[in-house]
Formats: C-alpha cells, structure tokens, sequence
C-alpha cells in the first residue's frame, strides 16, 4: 500500500538543506503559475505605480517645483520606493489568503520544508517586485527619465529590493497574525500616509520642522534619497542628519525591520501550533 | 497494531480543557467516526493527530509513531482532509495535485503520474484544465481527498468532509471514502452527521466537551441506549399523550417489568414514539391495551433505535446541527 513512498534520510542535515531550497522553489513556483493563469490581475497590479507616475508628471507636475532640478526625475526615484512599500499589501494578502482556505495548513501537514512555506512566499514576492519595478522603470523612461551609470542602477535596485524584503517580513507577520481579510484593507489604507509622510512625492523640507523630521526619518524617504542619490538626481537639499546619512539608513531601516518582523514571524508561525 | 492511539490526550486554551483525557484506538483499516456537537473538540483532536496543534498531556500515536517526537514521519504517513477544501483555486485540477506531489518530494515525472492516477482514483480523471474555483463544492472535495492521498497515506483524517455539500456530493465523498478502505487505509472522521457515521463507520466515538461519551459500533451504541423504538399514529390527536403512557406501561409488560420511560410525542400530533424492549409479543400488548382503551391506531412500526436517538441520551443535549 505505501509502495509510491520514495526513501529519505529524514534526518540528514545536507538532505534537509536541499529540500527546503526545493520546496521553497516549488511554493514560489505555484505563484509563477498564478500569474500565467491570471496576467491581467499581473498587469493591473503593475501598472497601479506606473498610473501615479503619469499623474504626478503630468497632473501635478506643473505645479511641482523641486530645488536643483527637475520634478520628474525627482518623483521617479520616490515611486520606486512606494512600489516596494505596497508590496506589503501583496504579501499580507497572499498569507492571509493561504490561512483562511486552510492551504497554510495543507501545508504544514506535508512532509515539505516548513520554512518552505514563507521562503516560497519571500522568492514569489521579490520575483514580482521586480518585475513590477521593471515595468515602472520601462515607463519612466517613456517619460523621458534617465538613471546613471550600470553599477549605480544596479546598486539602487539592491537598495529597493532590501526595503522591499523589510515590508515582505513585516507582510508576513500580519498576514498570520490575523486571520480577517478586513485587516488587509485597513493596511492598505494605512500604507497612504505611511507614503506620504515621506520625501516620496514632495521633498521634507517644504514641511513644517517636526513633521520634516518625521517624514526624513521614515525607512521608505531613506531609500528613496539613497536611491535618488545613486542616479545622480536632486535630493532634498535642505535635509537633516537623516537625509545626509541616507545611504546608512536606507541599509540599516530595511536590515532591522526584516530581523524583527522575521523574528516575530518565526515566533508567530511556532505559534501556529499552540 | 492500532494505527492510531491517544492516551489521556489533553489540550487546554485558556484554562478551559477542549480535550479532557480522550483515550481512543482505531485499529488498522477500519473506519472510526469521532461524532459531537460543535465544540466537542474533534477538530482539535485531529489538528494534534495530524502534527498541526502540540497536545498539552498525554501521548498520540499515529502509524505507531509519536507525533510530538517524530512529526515529520507522521507526516509522510498521514493524509489530511480539513474542514474545508484546502486546494488552490486559481490553479487547475491536476496543477493543484503536481504541486502536491512535489511538496511530497516526487521528482517532476513522477508527479504528473501520481497526479493522473489520483485524479482517475476520485473519479475527476476527465477533468480538463479550468481553474478550480469553478469546479462543484463535491469535485472541489474530492480533489481536495486526492491532494491528501499522495503517498497512499497509512492513515486518513478527515475532518467533517461532507458540511456544506448537497446529497450528490456527499454521496460522492462517501464513495471515495469506501474505495480508499476497501485498498487498507484506516480512516478517521470527525462528523455532525450521525447518518455518516452509521454509513461509513466501523466504530463510532462519541465526543462530548472534550471526552469521550461513548463508543462502540454503530450497532452497540444503539443497543447500549436500549433496544427498539414503537412508532404510532393516532387518529386523534388530543389522545396522543394517553396512548404514549398506555404504551408505554403495555410495553413493559404483565410481568411487571418498569416502564423504560422516554415516550414521547415526536411533535404536538399524532405521532408518538415509545422505547422498547424487543420480547415476544410485546406489540400486540400494546395493540391490545391501545383498542381497550378506545384509541384509534392507524399506523404502526417497531425499528432500532436510530444512533441520532442514542446520540441524545449519550449526550444529554440537542445537537447544534440537525442534518436536514
């Protein structure tokens, strides 16, 4: 009756090690397969980003002025950070999702990888960040914007994905900390002023001096700046420490979120099993 | 071997104990139905059997091995049905079961075998490429069975597999179920549905606030609440509650024997139901004693008593769920 059990060293080390790669590739694997069945909900997710460029050039733009340069070529920089930001929306959804249909669960009565299970979702998620950061990119050239050279584009993606993995973590635990959909929506509407208190569409020192500080001081302006900073495009002059210090930052937000939020996300998942 | 044993398994949320010492043996290829109301704990119960909730006491023993110590065995051994179909609905049906059968570390051939065998085995070998969303709530389950069967799991758990499906899908559950006995797998299922433990039980546990009321088979646990019950109908209604004291006093016989009392009138009318002890000319005392007194019968039976009765006296409370 058990003739299809194939043979393993259960408790091998190296063999262990291999699976969880395998498995997670398989688990991230299941959302390449979602997004060939489903392009245009692919799409639409894209383009949202590459819609708020179009207004902000074009709508608001005229109106915007940005010391030491161009308003476009400031905003660019600010809605790849902003992109990387509703990442979070993608990733506590996808979680809460596989919790409430009982997948998560599937999951975890498998002989699989249980770190398989996030790690797929990590690999998933970074995978359509960076392609949704592509097609941002493809369309902020079609509006005349132009990075710097190839090690500093290269450099600056590195910076956006590392915040991207900081809201992949901090995705992640939400995601399993609740087990309502609403919360999902509430999120989403939180991540607007998150957004907005920041240098992402207007630089910080046309604010008020604390509401300045606190926009500087937000992880997704440290990005952003860093990022603006590496294509050579204005950044916001009159900033403070946290401006100046902004390459630091944008490595030092993102690393200690993730550890938190990874360290909270491990603990919440053990405590699946309470 | 039992392929699955708890001893004194507990399991407290909150100071409140869900599960309260259940001790329980599924012998190898039967087919055991954990039966309660909401709450009875026999989810819980089976979230510790399948590695998904750590016990708070006593030991669980599924395949012969400890789940606690040894879980990811188990896991290789067991076979998973939740409480609702947990397959992925964008996906089709045989994506879903590939990328099951590669999370049970089929290598890529082997799954798309595995995948086609399983779709045959639970009758969707027809299926085409459509995403899952649009699949019958009883297709939907039975893919979701098939996802659990990768392995040919020793054991199966299937926690209340058919809430919420309609009599075709259900009868499509049940089926699948039968097959997988019928190939040696020992099964175990959680269920509100006295009906579906009487139809695919070997052996029924009753639950109650977290331990067990009762057990036995089908056939015990309704001879252990007492033999038969009488159903008549009366032409009169307004002699209902007569006849059902009459009865019930003719029933225990001239020998002196008490009533067993629990006559009832099933509803304001004229239908009462009277428990009895099967003895040789037991109805037509009642028949007799019934015309003495005036009252009109118009129809008769004498039948077990159905498990849905014995349920009631076990647990001393209504279910919360009446199957329609």
């Amino acid at each position: 009756m058990s003739a299809v059990l194939p043979p393993v060293a259960e408790d091998d080390l190296v063999e262990r090690l291999r699976w969880a790669v395998t498995d997670a590739v398989t688990v991230a694997g299941r959302d390449v397969a979602h997004w060939r069945r489903q392009p245009a909900v692919v799409l639409v997710g894209a383009l949202f980003p590459v819609l708020l460029l179009l207004m902000f050039v074009y709508l608001f733009g005229g109106a915007m002025v940005v010391p030491g340069g161009d308003y476009r070529d400031f905003l660019v920089p600010g809605l790849f950070g902003l992109a990387m930001v509703f990442g979070l929306e993608a990733t506590m959804t996808s979680v809460v999702t596989d919790a409430t249909r009982g997948i998560t669960d599937r999951f975890r009565s498998l002989p699989m990888a249980p770190s398989a299970v996030v790690a797929g979702r990590c690999l998933a998620d970074l995978g359509s960040s960076v392609l949704g950061l592509a097609v941002l990119v493809a369309a902020a050239f079609a509006v005349g914007w132009r990075p710097g050279g190839a090690a500093e584009v290269l450099a600056a993606v590195g910076l956006l994905l590392l915040l991207r993995s900081a809201f992949l973590w901090m995705g992640v635990f939400l995601g399993l900390l609740t087990r309502d959909p609403a919360t999902v929506t509430a999120v989403q509407v939180l991540v607007w002023p998150f957004a907005f208190l920041s240098n992402a569409f207007v630089p910080a020192s046309t604010m008020p001096g604390w509401l300045a500080t606190i926009a500087e001081w937000n992880p997704l302006a440290a990005t952003v700046t860093a990022v603006r900073g590496l294509f050579g495009q204005p950044v916001d002059a009159g900033g403070g420490w946290a401006t100046e210090h902004a390459l630091v930052l944008a490595v030092a937000w993102p690393v200690v979120l993730t550890v938190l939020f990874a360290a909270l996300s491990v603990r919440r998942w053990q405590g699946l099993s309470r | 071997m039992a392929a699955i044993r708890t001893l004194g398994l507990r399991k407290v949320y909150g100071g409140t104990a869900v599960l309260d010492g259940v001790d329980l043996e599924v012998a190898r290829g039967s087919v055991c139905a954990l039966l309660g109301p909401n709450g009875a704990g026999k989810t819980t119960a089976v979230r510790i059997m399948t590695t998904l909730l750590r016990p708070d006491g006593g030991t669980v023993e599924v395949a012969g091995l400890d789940v606690v110590r040894r879980p990811r065995a188990v896991r290789r051994r067991l076979g998973m049905v939740g409480q609702q179909p947990a397959v992925d609905e964008v996906l089709g049906g045989r994506q879903n079961l590939v990328l099951f059968a590669r999370l049970h570390h089929l290598d890529r051939r082997a799954a798309r075998r595995r995948a086609g065998e399983l779709l045959a085995q639970v009758g969707l070998g027809d299926v085409d490429d459509r995403p899952v969303r649009q699949f019958s709530g009883g297709m939907r389950r039975r893919l979701d069975i098939a996802a659990a069967l990768v392995l040919a799991p020793e054991v199966l758990f299937l926690d209340e597999p058919t809430t919420g499906l309609d009599p075709a899908g259900r009868r499509d559950v049940w089926d699948a179920v039968r097959t997988l006995v019928a190939g040696g797998t020992t099964v175990l299922l959680t269920t509100q549905y006295l009906e579906e433990a009487e139809h695919l039980a070997d052996d029924v546990c009753v639950l109650d606030r977290g331990r067990v009321a009762a057990r036995g088979t089908p056939r015990e646990l309704t001879a252990a609440i007492g033999g038969d019950r009488l159903e008549l109908v009366v032409s009169d209604p307004a002699r209902a509650a007569e006849a059902a004291a009459l009865a019930e006093r003719a029933a225990a016989g001239p020998a002196g024997g008490r009533p067993r009392g629990g006559a009832r009138q099933a509803a304001p009318g004229r239908s009462v139901v009277v428990p009895v002890d099967r003895r040789p000319g037991v109805v037509g005392d009642v028949v007799r004693a019934l015309d003495g007194a005036g009252i009109d019968v118009d129809d008769l039976v004498l039948r077990p008593t159905t498990l849905d009765e014995a349920y009631l006296r076990i647990t001393g409370h209504a279910r919360a769920e009446v199957p329609a």
